[in-house]
Formats: structure tokens, C-alpha cells, sequence
């Protein structure tokens, strides 16, 4: 972070970014609900570049016992880059990065799922970055909610999750890999679009409080955007054949 | 919002606000009930509710379920119920109360790998469901084809007091055990009946969510019995 010296022009004089967007519009956004036959709830997400499979297993068993709890059911999530989906071949084994990211991950879902009905259970996701372009937490957090909801596990709301940062001074919405790597700040929101909530709050770089406030502003705005796509996702698997009953 | 019809929710969706009782399915957030799951949403005498679309079974006290012994230790066997979690059926009820593990043979009785049609006992969540085999229609279950559907969609099949699963006995002449766990025992002395029954049962599966479901599966039954 910091701003390295590259020749990319990450905002021209007509305030367009490096891949035509406008500095307050997100990457297309794709998600499909309901993918993957063994697992009870599933989702894959297009998030510009990236591109994420989600599969999520449970209630079920929690294995090794001793992870089990008498009150509530546990989550657990795996973050997980396949080898192909960077430039250079990444070591599948799980790096730091990956741990830091399951874990976020995690706490930005548990607010929302209601697991307390499911005691002595555990639900696992997955997520399995199939490709990568910057803004991959935000993507795979969209996709395991998708995916959640898909399995039936009780929600008090959808978590949409899509970064703001600044990048050749301006705050821009949507980080891409570019203006992560070359760009001065990257803060990666999770939302709960109904309840007002933030539930995944980073920042990567400096910004001003002014900034900052600006950056959660069009944050929030694009989580907004995010979730009209994930509710898209679920009627067109739910309610897409035949009328109301 | 009038409230009477049913709609289509996600989880975190706003169905109603006002004086309403939140029931399954359902949180009350402010002063909206909101849906935790993707289903139809139920207005109904001043209680909301949402009919789940997805999810798996949960057990509950009195439902009939239909399981799969899956182990035994020296006091009870365990049944897989296609749920997360899994039934514990004590020996004591099939032996009676003079039960001793020295003298009476478990596996004698019920081995792994038998399907019995048994009924939830106690279902707090604190341990695994308590079964039992003892009743009517109860025990084990010797002769029929098993047919597994999604739990949520059990109630359709089972229709409006019980019109839909009569409508399927009678025009195939075979008799339906229907667990509320999403498993189904269907058997019938007519092999072409078998064959019908299980065809609308996998029709209802597959059209669940559609209205006017039962002309559409009698329309069904009809055409194959010419």
C-alpha cells in the first residue's frame, strides 16, 4: 500500500479507471444459486474477474466432537485460492492470508445466521476461489450468503460484502486488482442490507476521516447494489417456474 | 400490506409491520416480522409465518418418521433419520421393561441396515431424539419401495387434509407411508401401481411450489391408467 510507482493510469483526466468504470460504479456481478448437487446449499459468484464457488454442508455432525457445542451450532468457514486462479501458481497448502480471511469471513457471516436452533451442529462453507482479481473476501462473503440461504439456515438478513479504498486520490467503490496493488487504500466492507448493520470492516492504507466517512459511504452504497443481485439469485432458483401458490 | 396472500421471502425480507405474532420462520426486528428463510410467507389471524422452500428436517415431539438402523450399542440402537441429528430407539422398548443386555439378542430384532417406521418421542435438543417403535402403524417395515423427497415438501404431498396422498392410494391401489423426514414407504400389490404412485410422488416433488398442483397430478394418474 502507499501508492507504488507504476505506469498504469489509475484515473485518467475524465475521472475513468483503469478497467472503463467510473469511480462510483462496482464490476458486473453475477451470482448463481443452487450449483452443486452433494451440497446442501451452494452458490458462484462473478465479481468482475473473480470468479468463487461456494458449497455449504450442514446442519450436520460436528467432527472432531470436541469443537461441539450443548447451546448452539458452530460455523466454520474455509477460504481456499485454488492454484490456477493467480498468475503464479499458489501453493494450495492454506497461507496466512487464507487463515485471516476464513476468519473474518466467519465473524462477518455469524451475525447473521441464527444457529442457536441447531444446537451441537456445525455448517461449513467453503469457498473456493476458482480465479482472482483483488476483492476476493467481499466476493466469497456475498457467495456464502447466497449459498446460506440456499441451504435453508436461518438468516436474520443477507450479508453483502463490496470494497471502497482510494486510489490516485480519489475514493473509488469496487477495488480491483490494479488499484489494490498500486492504489492508496482498501477497505472491504460487509453489510446486512436490512438491518443496517457492518459486519466486516478492514482497512488496508491511510485515508483521512474524511475520506474514510466518504469510503463507507459508497461502501455501504454498493453493498446495496450487491444485494439486489444476491436476492436476484435466490428467486431465480426459488420462485422461477410456476406462479404463486 | 393486506397480508393474506402469500409471497415469495428471502431471508431478512420485511413481510409485515404492525401488531403480528412472529411464528416459524420468523424474527421481529423494530416493529417488522421479518423472514430468517427463503420461503412463502403465511399471514393468518394476526401470527406470520414462512413456509420453508429449503432446509432439512428437524425433528419434532409426535412427528412418524421413517429410519434406517444405523448401529446398536448394548442399550439402544441408533437410526439415521435424515436429519442432523440421529434417533435413539432404547431397547427397552422393544423388549419391555425386563430388558437385559446378557440374555436378549439386539440384532435379533432389528439389525443395520432395517427400516423401521418409528415416532419422535422427545425432541428437546439437549440429546439426540428419543424413538419408539411401539404403536399402530409403527415398527418394522418388511416389504415396499423407499422413496426419499425434501422434507419441506411433505405437506404438499400430504395435501389439505390428506386430499392429495388419498387422491394417489386410491387411483394406484397402493398404500403410502409418509415420514414426515422426507422418506416415504410406498407398496402396493400391483407392480404398475407401485410404478404411478411413485411417478406423482416425484411429480409433487418437482412441482411443489406450483398452484393447482392436484388437477395437474390427477391429470397424471388418468392418463397412465388407460
Amino acid at each position: 500500500m502507499g501508492g507504488r510507482d507504476t505506469d498504469i493510469v489509475l484515473l485518467d483526466e475524465n475521472g475513468i479507471r483503469c478497467d472503463g468504470r467510473k469511480v462510483n460504479e462496482t464490476r458486473k456481478v453475477t451470482i448463481k444459486a443452487g450449483v452443486l448437487k452433494n451440497a446442501n446449499g451452494s452458490a458462484y459468484i462473478e465479481f468482475g474477474d473473480n470468479k468463487i464457488l461456494v458449497g455449504v454442508y450442514g446442519p450436520r455432525d460436528v467432527h472432531p466432537k470436541h469443537m461441539s457445542d450443548t447451546d448452539t451450532g458452530i460455523l466454520r468457514c474455509r477460504y481456499h485460492m485454488a492454484p490456477f486462479s493467480v498468475g503464479e501458481r499458489k501453493n494450495p497448502a492454506p497461507s496466512r492470508r487464507e487463515v485471516e480471511i476464513s476468519k473474518v469471513i466467519k465473524e462477518a457471516l455469524e451475525p447473521a445466521v441464527m444457529l442457536k436452533e441447531f444446537p451441537r451442529t456445525a455448517v461449513d462453507v467453503y469457498m473456493e476461489v476458482l480465479q482472482a482479481d483483488g476483492g476476493t473476501r467481499c466476493a466469497a462473503l456475498t457467495g456464502a450468503s447466497v449459498a446460506l440461504a440456499d441451504a435453508g439456515i436461518p438468516m436474520r438478513d443477507l450479508v453483502a460484502g463490496c470494497a471502497a479504498g482510494k486510489a490516485a486520490d480519489a475514493v473509488i467503490l469496487d477495488v480491483n486488482n490494479e488499484e489494490d496493488q498500486a492504489g492508496q487504500a482498501d477497505l472491504p466492507i460487509g453489510y446486512m442490507p436490512n438491518l443496517k448493520k457492518i459486519t466486516l470492516l478492514q482497512l488496508d492504507g491511510v485515508l483521512t476521516p474524511e475520506e474514510y466517512k466518504q469510503c463507507i459511504e459508497i461502501g455501504i452504497d454498493g453493498c446495496n447494489q450487491v444485494y439486489e443481485i444476491q436476492k436476484k439469485a435466490l428467486q431465480d432458483k426459488f420462485f422461477a417456474t410456476g406462479e404463486k401458490q | 400490506m393486506s397480508g393474506e396472500r402469500k409471497r415469495h421471502v428471502i431471508p431478512g425480507e420485511v413481510i409485515t409491520s404492525g401488531s403480528y405474532r412472529a411464528e416459524q420462520n420468523t424474527i421481529q426486528v423494530g416493529d417488522n416480522i421479518v423472514s430468517t428463510i427463503v420461503g412463502l410467507s403465511d399471514v393468518h389471524d394476526g401470527s406470520v409465518r414462512v413456509i420453508p422452500l429449503t432446509g432439512g428436517y428437524m425433528p419434532k415431539d409426535d412427528d412418524l418418521v421413517i429410519g434406517k438402523i444405523s448401529s446398536h450399542s448394548s442399550l439402544s440402537w441408533t437410526a439415521d433419520i435424515n436429519s442432523c441429528y440421529v434417533g435413539m430407539l432404547p431397547a427397552s422398548d422393544v423388549f419391555g421393561r425386563d430388558y437385559s443386555s446378557s440374555s436378549d439378542d439386539m440384532t435379533a430384532k432389528l439389525a443395520k441396515g432395517d427400516l423401521i417406521a418409528a415416532r419422535i418421542v422427545n425432541a428437546d435438543m439437549t440429546r439426540d431424539p428419543l424413538i419408539t417403535i411401539s404403536g399402530r402403524e409403527l415398527g418394522k417395515i418388511d416389504s415396499g419401495e423407499l422413496v426419499k423427497i425434501s422434507p419441506n415438501k411433505v405437506p404438499r404431498l400430504i395435501g389439505k387434509r390428506g386430499s392429495m396422498i388419498q387422491m394417489i392410494e386410491s387411483s394406484t391401489n397402493s398404500q403410502v407411508t409418509i415420514g414426515q423426514n422426507g422418506l416415504l414407504v410406498v407398496s402396493s400389490e400391483d407392480p404398475n401401481g407401485l410404478l404411478k404412485a411413485i411417478q406423482a410422488i416425484e411429480l409433487i416433488e418437482e412441482q411443489a411450489h406450483v398452484a393447482n398442483l392436484t388437477d395437474q397430478v390427477n391429470e397424471m394418474l388418468e392418463s397412465k391408467s388407460e
